[in-house]
């Protein structure tokens, strides 16, 4: 039954990634993983290889608004997925140009050195802000009970939420800094938007 | 890495029908161990079957009040649920101990239960290694052992189980639901895993091409805690952990659950320290006993015995955590 079917031996094939808003129609190697299919057939560089090993979280990108390593994800098993790489965060549209709260936070705050690990990091940070929104605990609450009362999105928090990202040039301070201050910027923002629609 | 083929399963059925018992197919989750162990030439499948679109993402509770999770759930979900986190609050706290947010939400229920040790001679593909390569040696008894185990290994090998989330499912007494082209079948968390013996490559019982669907949990004590202790303050895997859950009525233990991670090849399930704990006084002295009752077993190597003070300074830290939860409430 299994080997009547052609597609059963098949080790590369065409697929078709959705990415930051865009389709691209490519034929991958299954081996291809979705880091190197965007660094080297879509020119998308943005996304960083630090150890290839889901070690260090340089390539983060977000899957489906789901931040992921793109290391670790074969090509052909993203197809059909939303997937949404540094290069697709900033304002589009309208908005073209303007960047992400997170981007702006983290040129602000200094909460770089090198710039290797950055995408990863904001892609990350985006992520971890919204997982604390939506009540998301972390090994570093307190309280896991759904009814204990939320925990601010405290520099304890941020540093365990962030932990799957390396910095080898030790940023650290100052991207806890960044992630603080835009966390905090959207709190004000969502209020300022609640209390226009009210 | 070895050039394979890709198929995607919509239904459980059909994916076990496409892996057809194949030793050379292998099942795709989130593949965050896979994937890497593909890399690293220690895994080499010609077929892979991708199950993350099986209509198994659910969490539901059952009619007994336990809980029964879809076996492509992912860390991330199962961790956040709030019956997770009302009814096993350690589960949700072993899954958020390991790994990074990123991996969590990739990384699924069934695969965390059959990810791979990370004994570096098993990585090491130029290492011998009897779970790898049996019959080729076990480097790490002489070796580096550091956090190799102190309970149930053998000579042929002294890999650990790497998994957070495993050790809670022990304490919970987690059933397994598998699917094979023959039908459905379990097998409880405690039978699960195959003792090492002279066998450290036939890790679990599962039989040839089952497709894991579910972990289903019966109803627990409501107070558990999982503890994790690690060379790092996160995204480390543990050196020793305890997942505990205890209920004390007037002074005394009356139900009592504890398991140990990063000791064996699977999570360990104490149960001379739950016998001795039974009936006791809840108070340290008989947290200390129960982890000794434990850990006499114990076979620390040359570099690891610090182990044995670890989980039993664990057990009595975590229980008596649980004990004074239980007074101020």
């Amino acid at each position: 039954m299994i080997t009547s079917d052609p597609t059963a031996s098949q080790t590369a094939g065409a697929i078709i990634l959705h990415v930051n808003g865009e389709k691209h129609a490519l034929t991958v190697d299954h081996r291809t993983t979705l880091l190197d299919a965007l660094r080297e057939r879509l020119d998308l560089t943005g996304t960083k290889k630090g150890c290839d090993h889901g070690q260090c979280g340089a390539c983060t990108l977000l899957v489906d608004g789901r931040r992921s390593l793109s290391c670790l994800q074969l090509a052909v098993a993203a197809e059909g997925r939303e997937i949404t790489t540094i290069e697709g965060v900033a304002g589009q549209g309208a908005d073209e140009g303007e960047l992400h709260p997170v981007q702006q936070a983290f040129l602000e705050f200094d909460g770089f050195q090198c710039g290797y690990c950055t995408p990863g990091q904001i892609c990350s940070a985006i992520a971890v802000i919204e997982e604390h929104a939506a009540g998301w605990p972390s090994a570093a609450t307190g309280d896991v009970h759904p009814g204990a009362p939320p925990e601010p999105l405290t520099p304890e928090e941020i540093r365990e939420r962030m932990s799957g990202n390396l910095c080898r040039c030790g940023a650290y301070t100052s991207i806890v800094r960044a992630v603080a201050h835009a966390a905090e910027a959207g709190a004000v923002r969502d209020a300022r938007d609640e209390e226009a629609a009210a | 890495m070895k050039e394979f083929s890709y198929r995607r399963a919509t239904d459980v059925e059909g994916a076990v029908a496409l892996l057809d018992a194949d030793p050379g197919a292998r099942f795709l989750g989130g593949g965050t161990n896979l994937v890497d162990l593909m890399k690293a030439g220690v895994e080499s499948p010609e077929r892979l079957v991708d199950i993350r679109e099986l209509p198994l993402d659910g969490i539901e509770v059952t009619g007994d009040g336990g809980l029964r999770i879809g076996a492509t759930v992912t860390n991330s979900d199962l961790a956040a649920h709030p019956e997770v986190r009302r009814r096993y609050a350690a589960l949700s706290q072993a899954v958020l101990a390991g790994a990074s947010g990123q991996l969590r939400n990739m990384a699924t229920v069934g695969g965390n239960l059959l990810q791979r040790t990370r004994c570096g001679y098993f990585t090491d593909i130029s290492s011998p290694c009897n779970k790898r390569e049996p019959g080729s040696g076990c480097p790490a008894v002489e070796g580096e052992h550091r956090n190799a185990a102190i309970l149930g290994a053998s000579g042929h090998c002294v890999a650990v189980h790497p998994s957070d989330m495993g050790v809670a499912l022990a304490a919970f007494d987690a059933v397994v639901s598998y699917r094979t082209q023959e039908g459905e079948g379990e097998l409880a968390l405690a039978d699960f895993y195959l003792p090492v013996g002279d066998t450290p490559h036939r890790e679990t019982a599962l039989p040839p091409g089952a497709l894991i669907t579910a972990v289903t949990l019966p109803p627990a004590p409501v107070r558990s805690r999982y503890r994790k202790v690690r060379e790092r303050a996160s995204y480390a895997f543990a050196i020793g952990s305890v997942a505990a859950a205890l209920d004390v009525r007037d002074g005394v233990v009356q139900d009592v659950r504890l398991a140990y991670g990063a000791v064996a090849s699977r999570p360990w399930r104490a149960r001379a320290a739950e016998a001795a704990l039974l009936g006791a006084p809840a108070a340290a002295a008989s947290f200390a006993a129960a982890a000794d009752a434990e850990l006499a077993a114990a076979v620390p190597l040359a570099d690891n015995a610090y182990k044995v003070t670890l989980l039993r300074n664990l057990t009595i830290a975590v229980l008596t955590e649980l004990q004074q939860e239980g007074t101020a409430r």
